[in-house]
């Protein structure tokens, strides 16, 4: 299949068009050779978004998500690289369980589906997992998280960190001390005390982000902080950076947008690990993420069924969905506030997390790659429909809400894999 | 609107019923009168002194609010419950005398009747108004009435007594001129 | 009104309107008349996943005095410890027509998340969510507050209350901080640090550390429950430093005022929070907050259920199709 993308917008807003053959950007049109036009009038290409933070619950979990809702989901959200969280049942910590979610993702072919390996068997915190086995099966496994649990013992987290250097992997620290935040259900501060609520205190995150980042100066590998919540934390990543630690950090839509007040109503939905913050948190997460201190923008994309949610707060589940709604409240928040430009924002969620994670054919639009972008309408506006999403979970905190940017068309290796006008 | 009692009828309509009282009774030493808040009650009040002037001994008077027995309490917002003073030797063999402003659909004795039920055993139970406008829904009827004012349903009457209304009167609102 | 889950729902007017009614009720009660048919078919559900026998009890009197139909339902042995849901549960109820639920729950919001309103169409009444409110409880303390030192009129004003103790976990301090304060008192909490809630400052009420210093300063002092669990969290060394320190005792007593009043919402730990010399004084209020606690409820009750109800408007707008 060839395809002609004409009259876009490039995301400096400059006219654009792209020609693809065989699924991959070639620099001209070849004589003789037949391209389907594709017509982009208004709207405007962007290389596919990547997200370092997926969970698809399959296996084990298949009632709340599978590889193929999570894919479906991914692609109407402009993604056309997912990277799968390991804490499925078995959880992620063997060749045979990341392989097999990498065919998952390679048979639906609707995205790039990468597993990320557990740190330590079971997540149990104690033992490592084959690390290398994972990278060297066919999944090339090369970020390991614990990620739902810290990976709190220090001795353990040193160990990771040196191992994987060997293949240059990364550990993607899920930071909160278990201590601090036994049966915790929000963040620690004033909501909490009114709510009755058990508190999660700042400190229990920043801790374990400054002890790693100490941890990987000290035996020089590479750490990703994943979903980063916190205004200490935003500044303890800073001022690694500035010592030169090779530390990477994540945000999520959610903690860039909601605060803690949203949960007065009880409502679960807004119950997710790490908890919302306050607004001098999303302050500080949209600085750091505008002056690069985070690196990238990670969904935490955490499907729960309905009657995971439907109960008592205490018994609610964590989590939130964010495939499809990412780029929106990316937009939303950092560009539409006038942080960053739209061309900065595309960086985050796109070309510097294919970086980190090493996705060599996604996060840019250059000729020679793979064709993986999406076609986005910056000007449209659309209202969040829980029951229209392409997840199996309902557990949007965004229901209803309006949100900038829709995308419109996804395109996986040159083939359209998402057309929100089909949909329709 | 039209004023259809001014201060001294009323006052005279009052007089006259503690007459009755007293001659229906035989006097005042078993009688206990029974108001019903808001206005009901400060006449009652009104007619204890009126009885203590003419048989020169105190008379027994309370208040009976009777919103928990309503029977038309789901009707509207719940009501704000009024002062309930039952004189300290209770009300069993009293003749109990109920007072209330405005006589009309019955509801508000009935609901009185089953509140005194509750309270004790009166020896009889008697009913003083000051005005009966008829369109009774029960089969009640007063014993002391200061003037029967024939009405249409859509019409509504007013008491206004001086110690909440700064004036003694009585008015009826909504009467279509014919 | 149509639920009572936490003291904001309520406006200050709406408080003093309980507390007026709480006290005709239960003058009404002295004069002998023990029983009104003023909830006559409305039905009560009490729905307690927690032991509370007290509590439970002082509904269901206060519901049955009323004429209500009261029904009980107790996790134990139900399809609760079978794994029901709270939501399940709600349908259930309001399917049998429940005018009111009256819940008790281990969990922080257990009652805002049964009031939905694609849940629950009746009123929902929060008996104590987890460590959230006791609304019902800062209601009958504000009475009994209001009886022995505001002869049962007005509000509060000028009037000071300490409570003391287990301020982090109890649902009956954050009723009462919001209830006294909106009636005009001025609140002291005494805890050690370690259980004061982080974000206390924004609650507008003195904190102090030392029960010494502030029992001179008040006009009724509340001792709350400590559980003897606390001590496993670390949240202080030892039971008898804890009684040391933040125990009323009659040593301590004496730095009252004579006319300061006593309070605890029980049951209570005598001996840890207080003795038992200074729980059975004549300062002590401790039994009227219970039989309080009944027209207080009654009031809670005829106010949320005695008028047309929410679902008394549903209904008959249904019967017009």
């Amino acid at each position: 299949m060839n395809l002609h993308v004409a009259n876009a917008k490039n995301v400096k807003g400059l006219a654009t068009e792209l020609w693809i053959e065989s699924g991959k950007i070639v620099s001209q049109p070849t004589n003789g050779v037949v391209y389907e036009d594709i017509d982009a009038n208004g709207l405007t290409l962007v290389p596919g978004l990547v997200d370092l933070h997926t969970h698809l619950r399959e296996p084990g979990r298949e009632d709340a998500e599978t590889v193929l809702s999570g894919s479906q989901a991914a692609v109407a959200g402009g993604y056309t690289a997912i990277s799968a969280m390991p804490n499925t049942f078995p959880v992620a910590d063997t060749a045979g369980v990341v392989e097999q979610v990498f065919r998952l993702g390679e048979h639906h072919n609707l995205c790039d589906v990468f597993p990320i390996g557990a740190v330590t068997v079971g997540q149990d915190g104690k033992h490592l997992a084959e690390l290398a086995a994972m990278y060297q099966s066919e999944a090339k496994v090369r970020i390991f998280s614990d990620d739902g649990h810290c990976v709190a013992d220090p001795l353990v987290m040193r160990r990771a960190l040196e191992y994987v250097k060997t293949f240059d992997g990364i550990i993607a620290q899920h930071a909160q001390d278990p201590r601090l935040t036994e049966s915790a259900q929000m963040n620690e501060g004033v909501i909490s005390a009114k709510l009755g609520l058990k508190g999660w205190p700042a400190v229990a995150e920043e801790a374990i982000i400054a002890r790693d980042v100490l941890l990987a100066e000290h035996v020089d590998s590479r750490l990703h902080i994943c979903h980063l919540t916190t205004a200490g934390g935003v500044e303890i990543v800073r001022n690694a950076k500035k010592r030169g630690i090779k530390v990477t950090a994540e945000v999520t839509p959610h903690h860039l947008l909601l605060t803690d007040d949203v949960v007065e109503s009880y409502d679960s939905v807004y119950k997710v690990n790490p908890p919302l913050r306050t607004l001098k948190d999303v302050h500080a997460l949209r600085e750091g993420l505008a002056d690069g201190t985070i690196d990238i923008i990670a969904t935490d994309h955490a499907p729960h069924p309905q009657e995971a949610k439907d109960c008592e707060w205490n018994a609610a589940a964590f989590g939130m969905l964010g495939l499809e709604t990412a780029f929106s409240i990316g937009y939303l928040t950092m560009v539409k506030s006038g942080l960053i430009s739209l061309e900065t924002l595309i960086e985050r969620m796109s070309t510097k997390p294919a970086e980190i994670a090493q996705y060599l054919y996604h996060g840019k639009i250059a000729v020679g790659t793979k064709a993986n972008f999406a076609l986005i309408d910056l000007k449209a506006e659309w209202k969040v429909d829980r029951v229209r999403l392409h997840s199996k979970s309902r557990n949007t905190p965004f229901h209803e809400m309006v949100l900038p940017g829709m995308v419109m068309k996804t395109f996986h290796n040159g083939a359209l894999v998402f057309d929100r006008k089909a949909k329709l | 609107m039209s004023v259809i009692l001014n201060a001294g009828e009323i006052s005279r309509a009052l007089r006259r019923i503690s007459h009755e009282i007293l001659e229906k009774n035989h006097g005042s030493s078993e009688v206990l009168l029974l108001g019903i808040p808001t206005r009901g009650a400060l006449l009652s009040q009104r007619i204890k002194v009126l009885i203590e002037e003419i048989e020169k001994s105190p008379v027994l008077a309370g208040t009976l609010d009777i919103t928990m027995y309503r029977d038309d309490l789901r009707m509207r917002p719940p009501r704000t419950l009024m002062p309930t003073e039952i004189p300290g030797g209770g009300i069993d063999e009293k003749h109990v005398v109920l007072v209330d402003d405005v006589f009309y659909s019955g509801r508000t004795i009935r609901a009185a009747l089953d509140a005194i039920n509750e309270v004790g055993r009166p020896r009889s139970v008697q009913l003083a108004v000051l005005i009966d406008r008829g369109h009774r829904e029960l089969p009640i009827r007063a014993d002391f009435v200061g003037k029967n004012i024939p009405t249409a349903k859509d019409e509504s009457v007013r008491v206004h007594l001086t110690e909440i209304d700064g004036v003694d009167e009585v008015l009826i609102e909504g009467r279509t001129s014919s | 009104m149509k639920n009572l889950l936490s003291i904001n729902d309520l406006s200050k007017a709406d408080a003093l309107e309980i507390l007026d009614t709480a006290v005709e009720l239960s003058r009404l009660s002295e004069n002998t008349v023990r029983k009104f048919p003023t909830l006559r078919g409305r039905t009560v559900v009490n729905l307690f996943f927690e032991d509370s026998t007290r509590t439970r009890i002082s509904f269901e009197a206060a519901a049955k005095r009323l004429s209500a139909d009261v029904i009980n339902f107790s996790a134990k042995g139900s399809s609760l410890s079978k794994g029901e849901s709270l939501k399940d549960t709600a349908l259930t109820l309001q399917a049998m027509g429940a005018d009111a639920v009256i819940i008790r729950h281990s969990a922080s919001g257990a009652a805002h998340q049964l009031a939905r309103q694609e849940w629950m169409k009746g009123s929902v009444i929060n008996a104590g969510d987890g460590t959230h409110e006791h609304p019902t409880q800062a209601l009958l303390d504000a009475f009994t507050i209001r009886r022995r030192l505001r002869a049962d009129s007005g509000d509060l004003t000028g009037l000071s209350v300490g409570i003391v103790g287990d301020v982090l976990h109890s649902r009956v301090a954050r009723s009462n901080v919001l209830l006294l304060q909106k009636l005009g008192a001025e609140v002291i909490l005494v805890a050690p640090p370690t259980l004061l809630p982080v974000g206390v400052d924004s609650w507008g009420a003195q904190v102090r550390y030392s029960l010494d210093d502030v029992l001179p300063l008040v006009d009724a002092v509340m001792m709350l429950r400590v559980q003897r669990e606390r001590m496993e969290d670390l949240f202080f060394p030892t039971e008898r430093e804890y009684s040391r320190n933040f125990g009323l005792n009659l040593e301590r007593m004496n730095r009252l005022k004579n006319t300061a009043i006593v309070m605890h919402p029980g049951p209570m730990n005598r001996g840890l929070e207080i003795s038992a010399d200074s729980a059975d004084s004549h300062q002590s209020v401790i039994v009227e907050q219970v039989a309080n606690g009944v027209s207080v409820r009654m009031s809670v009750l005829y106010l949320l259920l005695g008028g047309a109800t929410a679902r008394d408007l549903n209904l008959s707008s249904a019967g017009g199709m």
